[in-house]
């Protein structure tokens, strides 16, 4: 696919980190507010997907390539489940976060909180933002790694 | 007395606001062909969503909300006028006549 014109070029250049930033600031306002892990990953995979439809899919795919997005599809995986074993290795059961000693905070709301908002979001984030690419990419014409 | 001051400017800005958005909406009902009512609905929407938005700063004060709104706005000023010219483009490219008196 051909690249867009001169004036969709620059603005989407120049909005795409204030997109990126307000995806983090969802992902990382999860717990006490509006917002999470699902829908900042979709928001930073729309960053993406803006990019894809205006620079062409070729320039895309060098900004994140194929093997990137499945390090970054098992690795959000790898994050949340990672804390659930965290929690057993420290005597709680699977996914209790009160049950991981964090150093510097005591209270069991506050480390339960600060592990959903800082881990668990986080790994949803990114495996959401990378699937939401693939599936673009997938059904984008000239997308697949196949052709 | 302060009070009454910012309520009246910030109901004129949404007021305004409204008017335009009203003006879009009008347009985009009556004019006959999509180039014509892209134009009407692209800038009308982006000035009247822009005002009542600064109405609503004006209302607020100054706090970290308005901060939020203030971006919002940028944000719609910019993409936009920009969102209208990649839908035209995309019909015009695709062959779409604009509409002529028969």
């Amino acid at each position: 696919m051909k690249e867009e014109d001169v004036i969709i070029r620059t603005v989407i250049r120049l909005m795409i980190p204030f997109i990126q930033i307000f995806g983090l600031y969802v992902i990382f306002h999860g717990g006490s507010g509006p917002g999470g892990g699902f829908q900042g990953g979709v928001i930073l995979a729309a960053s993406m997907i803006l990019y894809v439809m205006a620079f062409g899919v070729t320039e895309g795919r060098r900004k994140l390539t194929e093997k990137t997005n499945m390090i970054m599809r098992s690795t959000g995986v790898l994050i949340f489940s990672g804390i659930g074993l965290l929690a057993i290795i420290f005597g709680g059961k699977y996914l209790d976060y009160g049950a991981v000693p964090l150093p510097f905070v005591h209270d069991v709301v506050k480390v339960r909180e600060l592990l959903i908002d800082g881990g668990v979001e986080v790994g949803i984030g990114i495996t959401v933002m990378a699937v939401m690419v693939t599936i673009f990419l997938e059904f984008y014409p000239g997308g697949t790694s196949d052709d | 007395m302060l009070i009454t001051v910012i309520n009246v400017i910030s109901a004129v800005f949404i007021i305004v606001g409204l008017f335009f958005i009203v003006v879009g909406t009008i347009g985009l009902l009556r004019l006959p062909d999509f180039y014509s009512r892209m134009h009407a609905t692209g800038k009308c929407d982006t000035l009247g969503v822009g005002l009542t938005i600064i109405g609503l700063i004006i209302y607020n004060g100054f706090n970290f909300i308005s901060v939020k709104l203030l971006f919002l706005v940028v944000f719609i000023f910019v993409a936009n006028p920009v969102a209208t010219h990649a839908i035209a483009r995309a019909a015009y490219k695709v062959g779409l006549q604009p509409w002529r008196r028969q």
